[in-house]
């Protein structure tokens, strides 16, 4: 009867109000059988890890449309480390160039899904991590 | 023949039609769908006719331009007299280089000046504010104190220009040091005109930068309404935004429908804190989204201009006309923007463009191609402003007011919003209110359940993006995309530090004190405010005050 | 996780990554979560449980927050478990209880769980009640759990809470018939929340009178308070009341009887769990639809069925 539910930390940093996104995301991940805690706008990144820590999440899901993602993405990722907690995988979305990707990827952050991108896309990533 | 008899003709040709040639056709080959639907999901007809409309009702329901119920435009003359205001939203970084952008978009041609301020701001926090790391000059401009007000209008002369200011919960502080800054011009302030956004409900509702509670969020917009109706009479004190309703996911009409409905709780408040309908109504305004469903948008401008217009007289029995009239600025959608093949956005901008000034709007934005990766570059916000200049000068279309009025499926599909967006608004004042439908999160999940269905949509392939889910190419990743460096923060904070050097604190004190003991009581806090901003006290001082007496607001738990 | 000293005393210790992971074990059913519990087990006790339990809109969750807010203040801890509905037909859940208090993720002295019912239907999760043991043995002095709140009868959380508040609100009229319908036994004390709204002090008077006209002793009756979350307004004098309850509570003996009471519901329901899960190994679905088929032709009846099946168990048992 044991089952492994993924929960999954879907989360706004900084100050950026633009929620329609992780909204989204974050419905198409319950309806596709996951638990989704949801935090909010205005989370630092220090509120994000340790949400993510009590919640124990395999994942965040950070979402940013303000541009401040170079400097709160990786805040998180090293937060996370520094917490012993880096096993959990983080990825985000929002008005990110694709010229930041390798940076973003190279600070820990798993994947960026920019915008157009479809939910099937985002559970496919997630269920194929979980996997492994 | 009667107008009765050719509609009975009308009738039983139409049976005959369905029953003949449209049933062969269908059964030789059918129609590309099942059902067509509008974003507000509307059923679309094979065809309308008279048989869709009222046309008794003609000067009831749309009248002539600059008539009520305004239908076919609030002014006669429309824009045979003078064309929209051309309003590109912009600011970056700093004030020195806004400032910079400004003059190059007057320059150009444009008519009026829209200011977009950073998110630090926007939230009343300084640029440094352990929150505001990273944010400084990302999406609009820095502003902490009237120094940096100063120089973002410096050389534009505020008798001249009107400015359009994106600014919601702390309102009243950047119209503070507006005012500021005319009169270091020497420019009186009744000589100023422009619009503060001012319209807190929707950041609840949808776009997130809110600060303090509704109720004291109400009391500050009442302030500055009743500050401005003295002082400032050429002065939009609030424009009552659909935009972020609609970028948030919801429909047209559901756009109209808390759009109207915001705007009734203000106006109500307005009349709760003493003051007369006709005394501030003629300085609501409004601001509205233009999305691709091109004749829905046109319908949805005319609905709403009707609806408001009706809202007013009859429900808040206005004597004046000026009252009753809807002037709003359109933005181009945003959210239809995409990052693939970003060429296509200019088309998709023309068509949005168009459906607001056929809607008749009084100011328009057209967002640029790349909008949805970065802010825009200067060579993309050129071809955005020529999108508007080419509708006015080459199209045509200006020449005559509401020239789609008359086409069976406009009118059919402006009477079908007016009704639903009206059917939510009796909901809306069932449950007590905007106020209350926000507090309960009602209008939140109205409107996450249409963005969910659309992108449900979108994934099924029921809806179409050309360029996203359909017609796809490889693109290179684009370049030269406008980026705000991170010197942009640092050189804000030494800044704002040097002005705090060298400003009088104790006039900074002595101010904030006063502030603080009146936004205990009752008083207007408007004189307040400026006096605090004049003696350079910053804008996350200001705020902070107001935080103490007020509180912060706690969004409700809606997805 | 192969070792469970290790992880107890980390537990012990107050490591809330052990702690997360703990209740993770639990609520996926993990055989470790017994083994984790057994080991915890002789620490456990010293906690005072709290449940707050009312409608949606009540505004459960910013009373929470202002409630433990005012805890930290008298520098106590704090565990907390949000509780949410899952999805019937997924599975899934959105859990945003925590979106009302931000400030509390930022707070050492304050931990916060999220979690879904699961399929659960008595206002929590089946994971909670060994969860509130995990956060108990960790040390934290107040265990607080916000129960789903959807209108349902609520009665897991008498089994759960030394003591339970049940938040209302003016102006929701149909919650006054669910107060009737039976959650009224489960309040140890009410709330009327949102006290500056128009007709507070009538739904206060309407939940007096519906007290007095109920099965309560006269010194037992649940008093009513009033209070504002959003402001804070009357949250000291609701943990006072809440303190005074249990305190009382110690002095009579009733606090003990009620542990008492709820370790016999926790034996039997465990015991039935266990049953039911040994049942579902032993019995297998085809053999179900064949005796389906037989009680629908009339050949057989369920209780002859079922007398059969049980002596099928109990063969089996031995």
């Amino acid at each position: 009867m044991s089952e492994r539910k993924v929960r999954i930390l879907v989360a706004k940093p900084g100050l950026d109000g633009h929620d329609r996104g992780a909204k989204v995301v974050a419905r198409a991940l319950r309806d596709a059988g996951m638990e989704v805690i949801y935090t909010g706008l205005r989370q630092t990144p220090e509120q994000i890890v340790r949400a993510a820590i009590q919640e124990d999440v395999q994942f965040i899901g950070l979402s940013c449309l303000s541009g401040a993602h170079n400097h709160l993405f990786p805040k998180v990722t090293s937060l996370l480390e520094e917490s012993g907690a880096d096993d959990i995988i983080v990825f985000g979305g929002g008005v990110i160039p694709s010229d930041d990707i390798p940076f973003l990827k190279e600070k820990g952050i798993k994947e960026i899904f920019g915008p157009g991108t479809g939910t099937d896309k985002i559970i496919n990533f997630i269920n194929s991590l979980c996997d492994e | 023949m009667s107008y009765e008899d050719m509609k009975k003709q009308l009738q039983d040709e139409m049976k005959k039609w369905k029953e003949g040639p449209l049933a062969k056709t269908l059964a030789r080959a059918p129609e590309r769908r099942e059902e067509f639907t509008t974003s507000s999901e509307y059923v679309v007809n094979p065809v309308y006719t008279p048989l869709d409309i009222d046309e008794e009702k003609y000067m009831e329901e749309l009248g002539l331009p600059g008539q009520y119920p305004y239908t076919r435009g609030v002014y006669p003359t429309m824009y045979r007299g003078r064309f929209w205001t051309m309003r590109q939203y912009a600011g970056m970084a700093d004030a020195a280089e806004s400032n910079k952008r400004y003059r190059y978009l007057l320059d150009q041609g444009q008519t009026g000046l829209s200011v977009a301020f950073d998110l630090p701001t926007q939230i009343g926090y300084d640029s440094d504010h352990s929150l505001s790391n990273g944010e400084v000059g990302k999406v609009g401009v820095a502003i902490d104190t009237l120094a940096d007000m100063e120089l973002l209008f410096d050389s534009i002369p505020l008798d001249k220009v009107s400015t359009s200011m994106t600014i919601n919960a702390p309102a009243a502080v950047l119209l503070a040091m507006y005012i500021a800054v005319a009169e270091k011009q020497g420019v009186g302030v009744d000589k100023i005109s422009g619009t503060i956004q001012n319209d807190v409900l929707k950041e609840y509702i949808a776009r997130g930068t809110y600060i303090y509670p509704p109720e004291q969020s109400m009391r500050l917009i009442t302030d500055i309404f009743e500050y401005c109706s003295q002082n400032i009479p050429k002065w939009n004190t609030i424009s009552i935004s659909g935009y972020h309703i609609r970028e948030a996911g919801s429909t047209a009409a559901q756009e109209v429908a808390f759009t109207l409905a915001d705007a009734i709780a203000y106006v109500e408040a307005a009349i709760e804190s003493g003051l007369e309908i006709d005394q501030f109504a003629s300085r609501l305004s409004f601001f509205f989204n233009s999305h691709l469903n091109f004749i829905e948008e046109v319908a949805k401008f005319r609905a709403a201009r009707r609806l408001w217009a009706k809202i007013v007289k009859e429900r808040f029995h206005a004597k004046k006309e000026n009252s009753m009239r809807l002037r709003f600025h359109t933005q181009t959608g945003g959210s239809t923007l995409t990052a693939q093949q970003p060429d296509n956005n200019i088309v998709r901008v023309t068509m949005q463009a168009l459906a607001a000034v056929l809607g008749g709007t009084q100011s328009l934005h057209t967002n640029s191609k790349d909008e949805a990766l970065a802010l825009p570059t200067e060579e993309s916000v050129r071809i955005a402003l020529r999108t508007q200049q080419i509708i006015a000068h080459e199209s045509g279309v200006a020449d005559t007011a509401d020239p789609l009025a008359g086409s069976y499926y406009v009118e059919a599909l402006t009477d079908q919003i007016e009704a639903e967006a009206m059917e939510y608004i009796e909901k809306i004042d069932e449950l007590g209110g905007a106020v209350k439908a926000i507090e309960l999160g009602y209008i939140q999940q109205e409107i996450a359940d249409s963005a969910y269905k659309y992108q449900m949509g979108v994934e099924s392939g029921e809806n179409i993006v050309v360029g996203v889910n359909k017609f796809q190419v490889e693109e290179e990743s684009p370049r030269n995309l406008l980026r705000i460096d991170d010197i942009v923060e640092t050189r804000q904070v030494e800044r704002l530090n040097k002005v705090k050097e060298n400003r009088d604190n104790e006039a900074v004190k002595k101010a904030l004190d006063n502030l603080r003991s009146a936004a205990e009581g009752t008083e207007n806090l408007m004189p307040f405010i400026l006096e605090a901003v004049k003696a350079y006290a910053t804008l996350g001082e200001i705020s902070d005050v107001m935080r103490d007496v007020f509180g912060e607001y706690k969004p409700a738990e809606i997805l | 996780m192969n070792n469970i000293q290790e992880f107890s005393k980390e537990i012990k210790k107050g490591n809330k990554r052990f702690i997360a992971k703990a209740i993770t074990l639990i609520e996926n059913e993990d055989k470790q979560a017994t083994e984790l519990i057994n080991s915890l087990y002789e620490f456990c006790g010293n906690a005072k449980t709290i449940g707050i339990t009312g409608p949606p809109g009540a505004g459960k969750s910013t009373l929470v927050g202002e409630l433990v807010k005012h805890i930290r203040s008298l520098d106590k801890t704090c565990g907390l478990i949000l509780v949410d509905p899952s999805s019937p037909f997924t599975g899934g859940a959105i859990l945003g209880d925590r979106i009302r208090m931000p400030e509390l993720t930022n707070d050492s002295g304050v931990f916060i769980r999220s979690m879904g019912t699961r399929g659960s239907l008595g206002g929590l999760a089946k994971a909670t009640r060994d969860s509130v043991k995990i956060l108990d043995a960790s040390g934290y002095d107040y265990v607080i759990i916000e129960t789903v709140g959807i209108g349902q009868a609520e009665t897991d959380i008498v089994q759960t809470a030394d003591a339970v508040v049940v938040v209302s609100v003016p102006g929701l009229g149909d919650h006054i018939q669910t107060l009737k319908a039976g959650i009224m036994e489960i309040a140890d004390l009410f709330v009327v929340n949102k006290a500056d709204k128009d007709g507070a002090p009538k739904t206060a008077r309407e939940l007096r009178l519906m007290i007095e006209m109920s099965n309560y002793a006269v010194e037992e009756r649940p008093p009513v308070l009033l209070t504002d979350a959003l402001s804070g307004t009357g949250i000291p004098e609701l943990f006072t009341k809440i303190e005074a309850f249990i305190e009382n509570n110690l002095k009579s003996g009733k606090f003990e009887s009620r542990r008492k009471e709820q370790l016999l519901f926790e034996i039997q329901d465990i015991l039935d769990y266990n049953v039911k899960k040994y049942i579902k190994t032993k019995i297998d679905k085809d053999f179900y639809k064949s005796k389906v088929e037989e009680i629908f032709n009339r050949e057989t009846t369920p209780y002859v069925v079922t007398e059969e099946l049980f002596n099928i168990l109990l063969n089996k048992g031995e």
